[in-house]
């Protein structure tokens, strides 16, 4: 009855997102009194071994260059056969695309039940039911997994990566594929912080009336380790490009600190940030809605607080 | 070309979010019940389009609820498509619904099947993985541009920090978001054709439930903005290092 952790990587490396799922399925074997386990699909550059520092004791690898695209169909179907071939009966994935995409169907091929977009450890005292966000952040719900097998999708930036002590077995996994899913190509935007795994994010809107004014959001960006992100008009106008627009219909994040600069706080734009743990904004309007949401603000000129901001953060880090 | 839409119903993005029966009900007392916006603006928009350059493409969108759900499958049928099917059942769990629409698109047998990233009530994102498994089909998640060839579909899809463009032999299942399409408002023509398009009910099949939901909760009420003087940044960075930790 052991925790099986599926580890997600891109470009040779694990996923940040994964290392908090590791953490999460480590500390709910724990709980359970059982042992934890990671499946990895395709290779990676670093020593797999070296994931026991996060609690699991043992790594499956199927080693396959043709894994290292996602097929969610072939991942689903080799995960659901190492369930059931290791006995597992909690899987843990994170809740990012790969994760939401794999997580589903390996929910209905194996029938357990599937929470997905968890935020904290299952309460298993009578049960098993787990916390996940619903409404956009606007609420929580609690969920009964009632099936012998649970599938978790937790969400990216909600559980914390601790590394500790200890080494896990890498055994490989043997396995044959025939993807339907073809990859033609990818593109990456080299050297920056995923949005969804940024731990602060810095994110401008109209109030910075065009986007020859970026350049202040990325230095406070650039001194703070942040990602960059924008409201929808910013992206619909073409200041900035799509992928970085956070709201309902864009990206939905939850970092650590959001600061939200000439963004007013439409309910759609809040939908995608209100689950960010501190929030900030500056806006010059004292009625923008974003400030019922916020935690600290200050009613100002972005174009004058931006780049005082940017300084106070240097001197604080004595980078000069 | 058979393509089937995923329809959910949801409230309304503004809707005020609150529960009732002990907090174990969603409160739908004076909430304004939409399309959710990913089915409507992306799933069926695109699927639209893609009839209007081949006008031999049957489109069918099909949905799970009881009766009151009527009101808004006739509004997505005044944005296009040809016929609609509504299961008569409470949506009671993602692999609850998942199951039905999987009848469903058996029944129909599509050569496409499209649903919306996630709805913004219970935002699973798990309808199209667990339909797509279900009917032994490809799945593409968060479309974010999709072009048809033939038999043979082209869509890029959101990657953290990126995108990655893949093709697809079709049948499959996709789920949309932004840029796969524009939303559309319906024409007047569209409302009135909307009314005699065949809107057919079945019954749902046997299928279990795996999840249930115990209780709803409201995150607890922020403590209020703490305002910095605007000629004090440094304050707000010091406040932010020292009080609140964030870096």
């Amino acid at each position: 009855m052991s925790v099986l952790i599926f580890i997600d990587h891109s470009d040779g490396h694990v996923k940040k997102a994964s290392f908090e799922a590791l953490c999460y399925g480590a500390a709910l074997a724990r709980q359970l009194g059982t042992t934890a386990e990671g499946i990895l699909l395709g290779t990676v550059s670093s020593d797999l071994s070296a994931l026991g520092h996060y609690g699991v004791t043992k790594i499956h690898q199927a080693a396959l260059e043709a894994l290292n695209h996602l097929d969610a169909q072939v991942y689903a179907r080799i995960i659901a056969d190492a369930t059931t071939a290791t006995g597992a009966t909690v899987l843990v994935f994170s809740n990012n695309v790969n994760g939401k995409a794999v997580a589903s169907r390996v929910s209905a091929r194996l029938k357990a039940g599937l929470v997905s977009g968890a935020v904290a450890l299952p309460d298993t005292a009578n049960g098993f039911v787990v916390r996940k966000n619903v409404f956009s952040g606007k609420a929580f719900a609690n969920v009964s997994l009632n099936t012998q097998i649970k599938v978790i999708a937790l969400n990216p930036n909600s559980y914390p990566v601790r590394e500790g002590e200890g080494s896990a077995e890498v055994v490989p996994l043997s396995v044959t594929v025939t993807p339907r899913v073809k990859v033609v190509s990818t593109t990456q935007a080299s050297g920056q912080v995923p949005l969804t795994e940024a731990e602060i994010v810095v994110s401008g809107g109209r109030g910075l009336k065009g986007p020859e004014n970026w350049g202040m959001i990325e230095e406070l960006a650039k001194v703070l380790g942040a990602a960059t992100a924008c409201s929808r008009p910013v992206a619909d106008a073409h200041w900035r490009p799509h992928n970085e627009h956070v709201g309902q219909t864009g990206i939905a994040i939850a970092p650590n600190l959001y600061i939200a600069i000439g963004i007013s706080g439409a309910i759609q734009h809040l939908a995608g940030v209100n689950r960010s743990k501190v929030i900030v904004v500056v806006n010059k309007d004292p009625e923008a809605p974003f400030f019922k949401a916020a935690d600290y603000g200050i009613v100002g000129d972005a174009f004058e607080v931006v780049p005082k901001m940017t300084e106070a953060v240097k001197k604080l880090k004595g980078m000069g | 070309m058979k393509i089937l839409v995923c329809i959910s119903k949801t409230p309304d993005t503004t809707a005020k979010i609150s529960f009732t029966q002990n907090n174990t009900k969603f409160n739908g007392d004076g909430v304004q019940w939409i399309i959710n916006p990913y089915d409507e603006w992306y799933a069926l928009v695109r699927a639209i389009e893609l009839k209007e350059k081949d006008p031999s493409t049957i489109i069918h969108l099909a949905t799970v609820g009881p009766a009151d759900t009527d009101p808004i499958i006739r509004k997505a049928l005044a944005i296009g498509g040809d016929e609609a099917i509504r299961v008569n059942a409470d949506s009671a769990d993602s692999y609850y619904v998942a199951a039905q629409l999987a009848e469903v698109a058996r029944q129909g047998g599509y050569d496409l099947i499209l649903t919306g990233k996630e709805t913004i009530d219970y935002n699973g994102s798990s309808i199209g993985g667990m339909l797509a498994e279900l009917l032994d089909l490809p799945y593409i998640s968060l479309a974010v541009k999709f072009e048809l060839s033939g038999t043979t579909a082209t869509v890029t899809r959101e990657i953290e920090g990126g995108e990655e463009t893949d093709e697809v032999r079709l049948p499959a299942v996709v789920s949309c978001q932004k840029g796969v399409a524009e939303q559309r408002i319906p024409n007047m023509k569209g409302i009135m054709s909307a009314r005699t398009k065949p809107l057919k009910v079945v019954e749902p099949a046997a299928v279990d439930t795996l999840t249930s939901i115990v209780s709803f909760e409201l995150p607890p009420a922020k403590a209020g903005v703490k305002l910095v003087p605007a000629d004090n940044p440094a304050e707000l960075i010091r406040l932010l290092h020292e009080e609140a930790k964030v870096f």
